[in-house]
């Protein structure tokens, strides 16, 4: 029943957005209100389909019906309940009907905010969103049906990928990343609404801003989960490898953060209006080709999911959007054409040109390292590997740069700034470089980007503070408010700026975090007998015992270590090697992590002997990782903060005289 | 908040990147004290972060927590203790594993793309900028008088 | 619409589309070794049974070698051991030796992971820090070299083996005369 009711569903699903599809274009060519009217209807009624299809198939999940494929294929009795909902995106069929589901949500939910007032282009940005979902509604009634019958039903099932399952943050990370990874379907699908209407104006961008930053702030809030998660998961006491999958989801969001900041030129100065749409483009572009990447298996890759038909149909689906959009961009540009007009070289623009062109050339540098592995097979018949040394090398520079300009934006007043006035601004956050500067020499760091780093992090971090300090002491002369609620008050009166400032910050203190725990990282590796103690970067450990026991699905060994100070114990550390032996392969390592403000605690058990005699584990103490995590958290926060609908916005709009007058008070 | 990194600053190790690669030979247990790192380890710590784990995917040889990892870890440290220099040890695990190996990829011949095509856009973009926006500000100026702001 | 620049970009997208397709034609987990074509890297090994006997591959030179290297935990071994052993049944005497290489294990599992399977028809070496599994430039588990008789690798097989694809590799080495021992 499920399975019918389920795949029914997906099919009425894919007929529908095919309706829709045809139904809003040709709505606007014959110019049919009611056309038009109906594929909106068919969005939000897809939304329902898509959400009652995931509903099915957690309803199969938890009881374990192993009479359909997919739970056959990742249930398991064994598994407790979190672990069998989680399940739902665990693996390749699951994953894209959840992927359906959220694009099914985004589609309506641009739809219906913009219902009243977009006419031809609103239309063709449904038929857009609909074409992306009738994709992936093909692909859940074909390849990928998560329906499929199975016979003889199975009694029980293998469970998820151990990798996978034993984190609570597998609960987290993929949820965020479709949310961002999908979300980007929304600016694509009205940027290219306008150039089918021909409206190419603001309209596309004003619409689609807070969805934008939507997604981003989901892409960014991914990004760190799944950073986390390999370091808490992988055992090498890192946290990014420059895997596919990690450049796969960073790249959208190197491109989706360029056109953050490149779109408040378009919006101040009505310029790069060509450039913002091949940025939103090819944001989206990159979230498909991150998809294909991943999960046709063409690259190797930590999280890769199985291979498949699908290779083909992606492959396929990105040609189609490949050719489409370039050639509408292209068809467009001249019409496109603006006026470029700056005051002066020191504005605020040609931050965010040089911004732009930084994260451009990030994007490309990670683009072609990561495909670079196929080009030189295709032309040199060779494997090569493309790894974290190269990255490194590569685009540390350009994150110095990025780091410089975080500091540098916030100073400089748009059109053209007064050198007597940014001399002043350029003070405080001057005297923070140097002086971070200044401590990282004396901390030991002498690697130029370690320095770099410490140096512009405290630049931009003084820089971004000070926009807050002096917008809340202006706030406090001309409203008369106290200091919190005059700071509060600049998130309403201007949550866009403000918001992206927060932003900053969270990015400042995740560089800080990064450079931090890579630069003052130590690391031992010992082989212990029970008793013997390791004094590593202030700790001092000692292993107690190895201890072997049985788990419902695995084997665990586990070596038990405490942390001494003096002749106290102030915590236990337990790194583990888990044996999945109905999976058969090599241990899984489970690493043991203390973390604190000031320094994380690393642990990985790497071998032993049998009779517990020794055990060699490596014990990593990294500064400041978890630092990382807040910034994050505080990354996402802006984008929140920015989010906001500002009633306040067409105030300080309005009010653009004293808005300026604050901005530079 | 400038202060508060200062202190944190101070809170550090001293001693910066402190790593000692390899596991210890199996009879020898723990070193208790501060590790000054010799040149044969920063050597065996160097190559291993350059060679890619075959059991892994994507980590190197020194981040890589796997058995087979160790083992080589030991090995190029075996070979150096040798005599081998360090290019020699990295050849023979090409000659091993095939260029899959090196994290990086050689940079000569068409290899070369990929070190030199994003520096070759980053400066043909900022000296696009450049003129594009020297044009820009000299339209502006002839155009009009700047509005005051 | 200017359909010069359409051409263009429709140009541009090309070559993208072909290197993705490229790709899908690949697999990314097989990584072509090296080694077929060189000289075998040359071992000398304790075998597993406990024995204490010692092998090296040079003195099996004149002979054809199958070296597979396994392990306990290996899930994939287990579909391949019985092919293998029945592979050495079928050649023993036709100058055609197998040796198992025990991989990242204990001998006792090695040993005991055997009875459970029905023995092994030939012997399993020790590799100690897996130095001779480097050497071979190893991946994983399991692998198989064929090593003809001037002591060259010949194959490497990835994954689990069959009777006939090993008859398919041996064969051609042992050229006209099967059943006869060759001499260098």
């Amino acid at each position: 029943m499920i399975r019918i009711l389920g795949y029914g569903a997906v099919v009425a699903a894919l007929t529908l957005a095919v309706y829709g599809l045809v139904a809003a274009a040709w709505g606007v060519r014959a110019r049919q209100a009611a056309l038009i009217r109906s594929a909106r209807a068919a969005a939000y009624l897809n939304a329902a389909l898509l959400v009652a299809a995931n509903v099915l198939m957690v309803y199969a999940l938890l009881p374990h019906d192993f009479s359909i494929s997919y739970v056959a294929q990742v249930g398991s009795r064994a598994t407790p309940a979190w672990v069998s909902i989680v399940s739902l995106w665990s693996s390749l069929e699951g994953s894209i009907l959840f992927w359906g589901m959220v694009l099914a949500l985004y589609t309506a939910g641009a739809m219906y905010f913009t219902r009243s007032s977009l006419g031809a282009l609103g239309a063709y940005a449904n038929a857009v969103m609909l074409g992306v979902g009738a994709f992936f509604y093909l692909l859940l009634a074909g390849p990928a049906n998560p329906f499929r019958t199975v016979f003889p039903v199975p009694a029980d099932g293998p469970g998820p990928n151990p990798l996978l399952q034993n984190h609570y943050l597998m609960a987290v990370h993929p949820p965020l990343l479709y949310l961002g990874y999908v979300g980007m379907t929304v600016p694509f699908g009205f940027a290219m609404g306008a150039l089918l209407s021909g409206r190419l104006d603001d309209t596309w961008l004003r619409v689609t801003r807070r969805w934008t930053l939507t997604a981003w702030m989901f892409l960014s809030l991914a990004i760190m989960a799944g950073m986390w998660w390999s370091y808490e998961v992988l055992g090498w006491g890192g946290y990014w490898a420059w895997d596919p999958v990690e450049n796969a989801s960073f790249m959208p969001w190197l491109t989706a953060t360029a056109f953050l900041h490149s779109v408040m030129v378009q919006e101040r100065r009505a310029m790069l209006r060509v450039w913002n749409l091949s940025l939103i483009v090819s944001t989206f572009l990159l979230t498909v080709l991150g998809t294909f990447l991943t999960r046709s298996g063409v690259l190797s890759s930590v999280h890769a999911f199985g291979e498949g038909p699908i290779g083909l149909y992606f492959l396929v689906f990105i040609a189609v959007v490949l050719v489409f959009s370039l050639a509408m961009l292209a068809g467009r540009s001249t019409e496109l054409k603006s006026t470029g007009s700056m005051d002066s070289m020191l504005s605020r623009e040609s931050v965010f040109l040089l911004n732009n062109l930084l994260l451009t050339a990030f994007t490309f540098t990670v683009l072609l390292g990561t495909l670079y592995p196929l080009l030189a097979e295709a032309l040199r018949g060779v494997k090569v590997s493309v790894g974290a040394p190269f990255f490194n090398k590569m685009t540390l520079p350009i994150c110095a740069a990025l780091l410089f300009l975080v500091g540098m934006g916030p100073m400089l007043p748009w059109r053209v700034a007064d050198r007597q006035q940014l001399k002043r601004t350029f003070v405080a956050p001057a005297t923070g470089l140097l002086l971070t500067l200044a401590g990282a020499l004396v901390a030991g760091v002498r690697s130029p980007y370690g320095l770099l780093a410490f140096a512009f992090a405290g630049f931009a971090l003084v820089s971004n503070l000070q926009e807050f300090a002096q917008a809340t002491a202006a706030r406090r002369r001309h409203a008369g408010l106290p200091v919190l609620p005059a700071l509060l008050s600049l998130f309403r009166v201007n949550p866009r700026r403000f918001g992206g400032y927060t932003a900053h910050i969270g990015i400042i203190i995740a560089a800080i975090g990064i450079a931090a725990s890579s630069e003052f990282r130590t690391e031992r590796e010992a082989t212990m007998k029970p008793g013997d103690t390791l004094e590593v970067g202030g700790y001092k450990l000692r292993f107690d015992d190895l201890q072997g026991y049985d788990e419902p699905h695995r084997f665990v060994v586990a070596a038990n270590f405490s942390i001494l100070s003096g002749a106290r114990t102030t915590g236990k550390m337990n790194p583990r090697l888990n044996y999945y032996t109905a999976r058969g392969g090599e241990p899984v390592t489970t690493p043991s992590v203390r973390s604190r403000a000031t320094n994380d605690l690393y642990m990985t058990l790497l071998a032993f002997e049998q009779d517990g005699s020794t055990a060699t584990v490596s014990v990593i103490v990294e500064p400041l990782v978890s630092w990382i995590w807040v910034g994050g958290m505080i990354v996402a926060l802006g984008a929140i903060l920015a989010i906001r609908p500002a009633r306040a916005r067409r105030v300080a709009e309005t009010a653009a005289a004293p808005a300026a007058a604050v901005e530079v008070a | 908040m400038i202060a508060f990194l200062f202190v944190l600053f101070a809170a550090m190790p001293q001693a910066p990147a402190q790593s000692v690669p390899g596991p210890l030979p199996a009879a020898e247990t723990s070193t208790p004290d501060a590790h000054v790192e010799t040149q044969l380890e920063r050597d065996t710590r160097q190559l291993a972060s350059e060679l890619r784990c075959p059991v892994c995917q994507g980590l190197s040889l020194q981040d890589s927590p796997s058995e087979l990892s160790q083992e080589m870890r030991v090995i190029i440290r075996e070979q150096l203790l040798a005599g081998r220099s360090v290019a020699e040890v990295k050849q023979y695990f090409v000659a091993k594993y095939g260029e899959w190996i090196l994290l990086e990829p050689e940079p000569h011949g068409f290899n070369l793309t990929v070190y030199i095509a994003p520096v070759l856009l980053l400066l043909g973009g900022a000296a696009f900028l450049y003129f594009t926006a020297r044009r820009w500000t000299r339209q502006q100026a002839a155009s009009a008088a700047p509005p005051s702001d | 619409m200017n359909s010069r620049r359409v051409l263009i970009a429709i140009a541009i997208s090309l070559p993208i589309i072909a290197l993705l397709a490229f790709g899908l034609t690949r697999d990314p987990n097989e990584i072509p070794s090296p080694l077929p074509g060189t000289a075998a890297p040359d071992f000398l090994l304790v075998s597993m049974d406990g024995s204490g006997d010692t092998i090296r591959l040079s003195s099996q030179r004149g002979k054809v070698v199958v070296l597979n290297f396994w392990a306990s935990w290996c899930l994939q071994c287990r579909d391949e051991h019985a092919d293998l052993s029945m592979a050495a049944n079928r050649y023993r005497g036709r100058g055609v030796e197998f040796f198992g290489v025990l991989y990242n294990d204990q001998a006792e599992n090695g040993r005991r992971w055997i009875t459970e399977q029905g023995g092994q028809s030939y012997r399993s070496l020790l590799d100690p820090g897996s130095r001779t599994a480097v050497d071979y430039g190893l991946y994983g588990v399991p692998e198989t070299f064929i090593i003809d008789q001037q002591g060259r690798v010949v194959r490497k097989k990835i994954g689990p083996t069959t009777v006939a694809e090993l008859a398919s590799f041996i064969d051609p080495l042992l050229g006209d005369a099967p059943t006869q021992e060759q001499s260098e």
